[in-house]
């Protein structure tokens, strides 16, 4: 590949140092840019930077803010990986966070007067239920008639979402909420503890114990292995036994519940009920988010709560009169520098020395 | 710089992180020759020319063709100066045709190409070499010898006048072998250049006008025809005399591990691949079977192996039926398998040396309980690598960076460490160096000893004779005749491997 006097040359394997390298320069690479355009509209950048950062990291609240945002980011951030180990494209996260938030209301609105030892277990269970179906959907045609999963799980999200919106539209509609499309607040068995008088919720907790759970299963366990086989290789999957349509199976289930716990914990520890666009696109910032962990699960919940903290020092800039428009273009522009770096983890970049060095020599046709 | 040589390397070294593949390696490539390139496995015969092609780039040293100095930045570079390679591994794409395939990444191919056109241009190509290929076959449905052509039409197709072919006759009948020579001499008299991996001796002494040999990184000797002996060769590559005795004791049977019965089972193509074949193979016996490559072999042996079902008949490991089982009951029964395609089935390409030794084992001996012995995969790997002589530059890189010879082993390593009651050979020496091959053929022998059931394919008719106690000739799907390997002659067996039946020997 050529892009001017610059060349790109494939590496036999990337070294550790640009492993970390990459990701740091990309993200200073993405303030740059972002100052750039601050200073275009005429801002100082440096200042709306400290104060984002110190509002999303340095302060209390800003500190427990960031962290409530990064729980549904982490939950379905690992949720998806699990299904990007095996080189399943599940982009299906969304939906299956919808369809977990949907079945943890379902339950929540169908036993009011139930005590939360009761109720809470029910809804983490219909939660990972109402992933974990929404997963194998499109797992199914995948196992045994190798359906692409990457249209079928993009589609099912919007079947999700549509479907909650009819619910908080229509039958399930609060009778003494004016109108508005939201649900009757949950009862104070349906609701999620939090952390003193924060808004960190034990979502937080599931999110935590999932990521070492999933590290262990993946680095550790039989199972994990098998994952691993049949991402790199079905060829040989098949030729150890694996039974590779039982693990799509298995996979995007397991994912799908995971993002369906994502949206469990959204309604039940934050929202308190159902709402529509509850989630602004939690299910695909995830696929962002486990690309660049690199599907290792405890690097997710370090990415998330960054991006967590992106979102947060956004809001709180935003009351300083930067346009929200403009942290979108910022974190758009973090991924860009991320994803582009990747590929100096693949390939180095050479500069030629001589504008014809480069030129492969004169044909020697036949 | 000599103006008559086409292509000259100059002092290439390449390392890789724990090996330096090539060292100061200087080659040179004149117009119209055949050369060959001899080394042991892990010699860097591939690297040099991957340096050549444009796929590594040199650490030192450097590369001219046609007297002037050239950096290639991708084989796309090479191929546009005219050189290109076939691989060890293909790179073809399985879901797409063969003429899809020819085309792919050419950048001279219109946007909306006219496949029927090209098509023609391929079977043109191919039938004036004689390399039959169908352009409209699909990948996935081809043999390995088929796959290979294709990667050479593809190169013909591009108008490479530098061909070079890494261990080409590996994957070949001796017959196909036969033909390509004919081909590559063809090639050669019109002016091609044609580099020869490969590690059969006879083939450098039959079609190389010059060679090359590689010894742990380094050129060591380059010879021209009619001054070398196969020996020297032999001794330039090794170091030291190479002493080729493989001992076979009498066989002592056993009871019989295998048996087939009256077994039929589909191609990829989804017409019969197998017909009626009936079969038995002893404890401590080796039962070679014969024949022309896409007769039947891969078939059978992935019928053995639980890869490919029955599609009727009775298969039976150890007296237990086992017809209708999946891989997994054929391995759980003690059925080892070295299968022909080693980086598709046989290995993991993207998980290491220890993930891959434990392939077979990680449900059993490498397990407690849902958890993986990570401790016991790690030393049962040290022990098999220094068991088996696998060299490898770290225990943690992917094993697709290993050398064809060495991917071999570490495979042999892992599926005869299994103690196994039956192993199915898919051409267990293939690509592999002369000391391999017969440390490949010690074990088989002494698995044989311990009283291992073995069913060896080969297309390789002296090692079917030296190492087997009977012998099966497959033709077009059947079994032609089964015969006792003492008192076989070459020339009967080449009859039933045509297909003429011998009529008296159908038991057994
Ligand atoms: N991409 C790579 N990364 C790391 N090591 C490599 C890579 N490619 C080759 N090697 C190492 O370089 C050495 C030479 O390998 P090479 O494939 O050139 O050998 P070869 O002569 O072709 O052997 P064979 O006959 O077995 O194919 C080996 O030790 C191999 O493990
Ligand atoms: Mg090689």
């Amino acid at each position: 590949m050529k892009i001017g006097l610059i060349t790109l040359e494939k590496r036999a394997a990337p070294s550790p140092i640009m492993a970390v390298m990459v990701p740091v320069v990309s993200v200073f690479m993405a303030l740059l840019v972002g100052a750039i355009f601050l200073k275009i509209t005429g801002r100082e950048p440096l200042p709306i930077y400290f104060e984002m950062f110190s509002r999303a990291f340095g302060t209390r609240y800003g500190l427990s803010e960031t962290i409530v945002k990064s729980i549904p980011l982490m939950l379905a951030g690992l949720g998806v990986a699990v299904a990007f180990r095996m080189q399943l494209w599940n982009i299906g996260g969304e939906g299956q966070l919808f369809m977990g938030a949907f079945a943890a209301t379902w339950v929540a609105l169908s036993f009011p007067d139930q005590a939360a030892y009761l109720l809470l277990p029910l809804m983490f269970f219909a939660g990972c239920a109402g992933g974990a179906v929404w997963g194998l959907l499109p797992a199914i045609p995948r196992a045994y008639m190798g359906v692409n999963e990457i249209i079928t799980t993009l589609m099912l999200n919007y079947v999700a979402i549509l479907w909650v919106e009819y619910l908080v539209y229509g039958p399930w509609k609060d009778p003494h909420g004016y109108n508005f499309p939201l649900t009757a607040k949950f009862t104070a068995g349906a609701i999620l503890p939090t952390m003193g008088d924060s808004r960190i919720h034990a979502g937080l907790l599931f999110g935590l114990t999932i990521a070492v759970v999933l590290w262990v299963v993946f680095n550790r366990t039989k199972w994990g292995y098998e994952v691993r086989v049949i991402g790199d290789s079905p060829g040989a999957a098949r030729f150890a036994g694996m039974n590779i349509p039982r693990n799509i199976l298995v996979v995007m289930a397991v994912s799908g519940a995971i993002c369906g716990l994502a949206g469990m914990a959204e309604v039940s520890g934050l929202m308190h009920r159902l709402q529509p666009g509850f989630s602004p696109g939690y299910g695909y910032t995830a696929i962002i988010i486990a690309w660049l962990a690199k599907l290792n699960p405890l690097a997710i919940v370090l990415v998330a709560f960054l991006f967590g903290g992106l979102q947060v020092g956004g809001y709180i800039v935003q009351t300083t009169g930067v346009p929200a428009t403009m942290v979108a273009m910022l974190q758009g522009s973090v991924l860009f520098f991320i994803l582009g770096g990747d590929i100096l983890l693949r390939y180095r970049l050479r500069w030629r020395r001589s504008p014809d060095s480069g030129a492969p020599g004169k044909g020697v046709g036949a | 710089m000599g103006a008559e040589f086409l292509v000259q390397l100059k002092g290439i070294t390449k390392r890789f992180p724990g090996v330096v593949a090539n060292h100061q390696v200087d080659l040179t490539l004149m117009p119209g020759e055949i050369h060959a390139l001899l080394g042991e496995n892990g010699s860097g015969k591939s690297t040099l020319m991957s340096v050549l092609t444009g796929l590594y780039r040199p650490d030192e040293g450097e590369v001219f063709i046609g007297g002037q100095r050239v950096q290639f930045r991708s084989p796309h570079d090479a191929i546009k100066a005219g050189v290109g390679m076939v691989h060890q591994h293909f790179k073809l794409v399985d879901t797409f045709t063969v003429a899809q395939n020819v085309i792919l990444g050419d950048r001279r191919v219109p946007f909306v190409p006219s496949m029927s056109e090209i098509e023609d241009q391929i079977e043109r190509i191919s039938s004036g070499y004689g390399l039959a290929v169908n352009p409209r076959a699909y990948v996935w449905q081809l043999s390995v010898g088929e796959k290979q052509r294709v990667e050479i039409v593809k190169m013909l197709y591009r108008g490479c006048s530098v061909l070079i072919l890494d261990e080409p006759t590996a994957v070949l009948t001796i017959q196909e072998s036969r033909q390509l020579f004919a081909n590559i001499r063809e090639m050669a008299a019109q002016g091609r250049t044609v580099v020869v991996i490969t590690h059969k001796l006879h083939e450098v002494m039959e079609i190389a006008d010059r060679v090359t040999v590689l010894r742990r990184g380094e050129a060591v000797a380059t010879f021209k025809r009619g001054g070398f002996t196969e020996r020297d060769l032999a001794l330039a590559m090794v170091g030291r005399d190479v002493v080729s005795q493989v001992e076979k004791p009498p066989a002592v049977q056993k009871d019989v591990v295998l048996e087939l019965q009256d077994v039929y089972a589909l191609n990829n193509l989804g017409r019969l691949g197998l017909r009626s074949i009936s079969l038995t193979v002893r404890g401590g016996e080796i039962l070679g079977i014969a024949g022309v490559a896409g007769n039947g072999q891969r078939e059978l042996s992935e019928v053995v192996t639980g890869l490919r079902p029955a599609l009727r008949g009775r298969i039976q490991v150890d007296g237990t039926d086992v017809t209708g089982e999946g891989p997994r009951g054929f391995i759980d029964r003690g059925v080892a398998h070295v299968p022909e395609d080693r980086l598709g089935a046989g290995l993991v390409p993207g998980l290491n040396a220890v993930d891959n030794l434990i392939l077979k084992e990680y449900r059993r001996k490498m397990a407690r309980g849902p958890f993986l012995d990570r401790r016991g995969a790690e030393s049962n790997a040290l022990e098999l690598i220094g068991r088996f002589g696998v060299r490898l530059s770290s225990l943690y890189n992917p094993v697709k960076f290993m050398s064809g010879g060495n991917l071999q082993r570490l495979l042999l390593a892992r599926e005869i460490s299994s103690e196994p009651r039956l192993i199915v050979a898919v051409y267990p020496v293939r690509g592999l160096d002369i000391a391999a091959t017969e440390a490949v053929h010690r074990l088989l022998l002494e698995q044989r000893a311990q009283g291992t059931a073995i069913l060896l394919i080969s297309e390789d008719l002296d090692e079917i004779f030296k190492l087997s106690d009977r012998i099966a000739v497959l033709f077009e799907g059947a079994v032609t005749g089964v015969l006792p390997a003492t008192g076989a002659d070459a020339e009967e067996i080449g009859l039933l491997m045509m297909g003429s039946r011998k009529m008296e020997e159908q038991a057994v």
